[in-house]
């Protein structure tokens, strides 16, 4: 991309093709000969894993479009009918939920390497911007994908950041009416953040070329901040560059892969698995953690305008950065001070993130205020105050005299810094979801938890029976049909058993030929029928609260796991939170109210209810259902077996998820090994 | 990209009933997307609207210009909280009116912001009363 190319195909088809279109000479000189500093680390492997994240992205989000439907009264449902029919649909789902994680995660890294190394100066302050621009329609991108499932994190997200536009003087609530195509967010809303979601990422790679572009032009930095000299400073990008590259990519997959398959609801909030519903507020809206410190700046400026302007001005700021740090030295490797500021505002930004997550009160508040001012105090005070009082260390005279002089350096202990303050992070969003003065449900042993977890059919025949005599009088399954019970992964039933099962149910069809609705025996495609025909007649005939459809109820519920358990979590693979409160719930009637605790008339009380006044009356009681296979008919056991049932009514593919998951762990450890070993062979002459 | 001809008929104005709300009670209803809290005020959240100071206010507004003369009983104000967009809780708070879950911000039984980081008291929809129990919004 810098300049003609004078390469010349030996193919006779490809050198008429060159003579027309040089682009196989473009390919070859930027991504070919092009010369890449040899001293780059592995931090600079990120720029190639963001490439790869994108390409990522917009492929699964391409196939994920094709059976997505947006409308605000079926998205919530496409998604699940995603997840649960479409073939590999969860592992899309995934792919692309989590990788919007992934993709910020290593647009971080890769920033925060521009900051410490200097890549933003002279002559480099156009690529600096650009990338700034790329951050910038990356959330946007980020955003209005996290309002498509349409669930209640994804409706109040929304409300709230439409609402940030209503902060702007005079033309405010007009803008905040174009954005919603309503008087409120609604369908249009729904319907064109689902047309930008599309086009952003588009709008994305073509900046992204440009970002490319300017690079090739200026050429990369390097961790020494010395411009490459003579030949001997460079290595050709292929094989090198390439091989490198390709080795980074295979170790983030391998991360990236962690939460695929085993952790792919860690990042998320339980409360999106509850479809959206514009008369209720959950207690706690928090964004997506990518976007927590800026939360967190947003919510510590008291006065509404002005904590708008702080949110944005803290990432724009980010534009003026080549002119705020004037040193002339660009890598803090050879800036001390600069070095320990640069640590100091790496730990702002995750703390800030953590706080972002916090009920915004007492402490919380006036550490946000106090962090708010540490983050433009560095960009605004600490830079352009270094580069004038600070004195830096000698710089080599070129890339080879410097790394002739290297020796073993603390990058494993920056990056194990760098993990735990990381982890600290991601958890932080658990935290904040802990449910008010309620106990912690219990921790159970269950059979799906763990890498290799699976469903123990016993416990899911025996929930199925307690779920269709107990529990189906008030709650629905509406997401689950009689012919799910066949299929693999599940209760282990025939084909014929599920059909006979079906027909015990009366479905209503119709209308017929004379224009009647009609009972008829359920079929296996059928989905099993609600109890009540609308939420407002179940709600009428249960006081007041509507009983919530149980087939994600053990995903859509949750409590906070709070510090330090959020960091073991990750690496236990610990996410039952949802399965321990329902079988808690379950056993935690008591008759007896505890002094000094009041339950509204009609309400019952429960230990491990948010609130504790819980609607429901005791559900199971000893004995009450029967149990052919010998299992112990009491109040635990039916508890257990329902919630084992629920867990499956919420992820029927969990176990082809986990045997995939395993299936995919060994073999990118074994690609990963081998690109080590190549990447060490081609560069075994260049160290 | 501004709402189109559909959503703006579907915006056109309601009319609700008043009878069945109890004094103390309220209900919610929805226009045009947004909630709207219509609330049959007791005596004392009556009084206790009154007896503030307007001028010690954050938003300062009296209640008697945020009711219709002659049904003062009648408070109707869209529950919206003016810093974000949640929807704030009835009967809860500090102030025996509107409390918000989101950010903390708290509500008289006027509808007037008293703590939190709202800037505005929550607005009061166009309406009037068609008949001593009957309103039409809009």
């Amino acid at each position: 991309m810098s300049g003609p190319s004078d390469y010349q195909p030996s193919n006779p088809a490809l050198q008429w093709i060159e003579r027309r279109l040089p682009i196989i000479g473009l390919v070859h000189s930027s991504f070919v000969v092009y010369p890449t500093p040899r001293n780059l680390n592995y931090w600079w492997t990120f720029g190639a894993i963001l490439s790869f994240m994108l390409g990522m992205q917009i492929l699964t989000g391409v196939v994920l479009a094709m059976h997505y439907t947006p409308h605000a009264d079926l998205a919530f449902k496409s998604v699940e009918l995603i997840v649960r029919d479409v073939n590999y649909g969860w592992l899309l789902r995934n792919m692309h939920a989590c990788g919007a994680s992934m993709f910020f995660f290593a647009v971080y890294v890769h920033m925060l390497r521009g900051l410490y190394y200097g890549s933003y100066k002279e002559p480099r302050e156009v690529l600096w911007i650009l990338g700034v621009i790329i951050y910038l329609l990356m959330m946007a991108t980020g955003f209005m994908g996290y309002v498509l499932p349409w669930g209640q994190m994804s409706f109040w997200g929304a409300t709230v950041i439409t609402n940030l536009f209503s902060a702007i003087p005079y033309v405010g609530e007009s803008i905040v009416t174009l954005l919603w195509g309503g008087y409120s967010v609604g369908n249009p809303t729904l319907n064109r953040f689902f047309s930008l979601h599309y086009l952003l990422p588009f709008l994305i790679a073509g900046v992204v070329v440009l970002h490319v572009w300017a690079l090739h032009v200026a050429g990369q930095n390097n961790p020494d901040g010395v411009e490459p000299k003579t030949e001997k400073d460079t290595v050709p990008f292929t094989p090198h560059a390439t091989i490198k590259d390709g080795f980074g990519v295979a170790c983030f997959l391998l991360l990236y892969a962690w939460f695929i398959f085993y952790m792919p609801n860690y990042l998320g909030d339980a409360d999106n698995y509850i479809p959206a519903n514009p008369g209720v507020t959950p207690p706690h809206i928090v964004p997506e953690w990518y976007y927590l410190p800026f939360y967190a700046i947003l919510r510590s400026i008291p006065n509404k305008l002005a904590g708008v302007i702080g949110m944005f001005s803290a990432i724009i700021i980010l534009c003026f950065l080549p002119w705020l740090d004037a040193a002339k030295t660009r890598s803090s490797k050879y800036r001390p001070l600069a070095k320990q500021f640069f640590w100091i505002f790496v730990a702002v930004c995750i703390l800030l993130g953590y706080l972002g997550a916090q009920p915004p009160e007492g402490i919380y508040v006036i550490a946000g205020r106090v962090l708010t001012v540490c983050y433009f105090a560095y960009f605004l005070i600490v830079l352009p105050l270094l580069s004038r009082i600070e004195t830096p260390r000698p710089v080599p005279n070129s890339i080879s005299e410097a790394i002739l002089a290297k020796g073993g350096k603390a990058v494993a202990s920056v990056a194990i810094a760098l993990v735990a303050a990381g982890a600290l992070f991601l958890g932080s969003l658990q935290d904040a979801r802990a449910s008010e003065g309620s106990d912690r449900p219990p921790g159970n042993k269950w059979s799906f938890s763990g890498p290799f977890g699976k469903y123990d059919r016993g416990a899911l025949q025996r929930g199925l029976k307690v779920y269709k005599e107990v529990c189906s009088s008030c709650h629905g399954l509406s997401y689950i049909a009689f012919r799910n019970l066949a299929e693999a992964g599940g209760p282990g039933y025939s084909v014929a058993q599920a059909a006979a099962f079906a027909s015990d149910y009366k479905v209503k069809d119709g209308p017929n030929d004379a224009g009647d609705m009609f009972e008829r025996p359920g079929r296996p495609a059928d989905y099993f029928p609600s109890p009540f025909p609308n939420e407002q007649a179940a709600r009428a005939a249960n006081g007041g609260a509507a009983p919530p459809d149980l087939s994600l109820i053990t995903k859509a519920r949750s409590y906070g796991r709070g510090f330090p358990w959020f960091i073991f979590d990750f690496f236990t693979q610990y996410q039952e939170q949802g399965p321990d409160y329902v079988a808690a719930v379950l056993q935690g009637f008591e008759d007896k109210v505890p002094e000094g605790v009041t339950i509204p008339e009609g309400s019952y009380f429960n230990k491990y209810f948010p609130g504790h006044a819980i609607k429901m009356p005791k559900p199971l009681s000893d004995g009450q259902v029967t149990y052919d296979d010998g299992s112990p008919t009491t109040v635990a056991q039916y508890s257990k077996d329902v919630t084992t049932f629920l867990m499956w009514t919420a992820e029927p593919h969990m176990e082809a998820r986990k045997r995939l998951g395993f299936q995919v762990f060994v073999f990118l450890i074994i690609f990963a090994g081998l690109m080590y070993f190549t990447k060490k062979k081609v560069w075994s002459d260049s160290h | 990209m501004n709402p189109d001809a559909s959503t703006i008929a579907a915006g056109a104005p309601i009319e609700v009933d008043l009878t069945p709300v109890a004094e103390g009670q309220d209900i919610k209803v929805f226009w045009r997307g947004k909630p709207i809290y219509i609330s049959h005020r007791t005596k004392k959240q009556i009084d206790e609207a009154r007896a503030v100071n307007v001028a010690s206010l954050p938003d300062p507004q009296s209640d008697e210009a945020r009711v219709k003369p002659g049904h003062e009983q009648w408070l109707v104000v869209i529950g919206i909280c003016t810093h974000l967009g949640c929807i704030p809780i009835a009967h809860e708070g500090n102030y025996d009116g509107f409390f918000c879950p989101c950010h903390g911000s708290q509500y008289d039984s006027s509808g007037r912001i008293r703590q939190g980081p709202a800037p505005a008291n929550l607005p009061v929809p166009p309406y009037q009363f068609v008949s001593d129990t009957k309103i039409q919004i809009g």
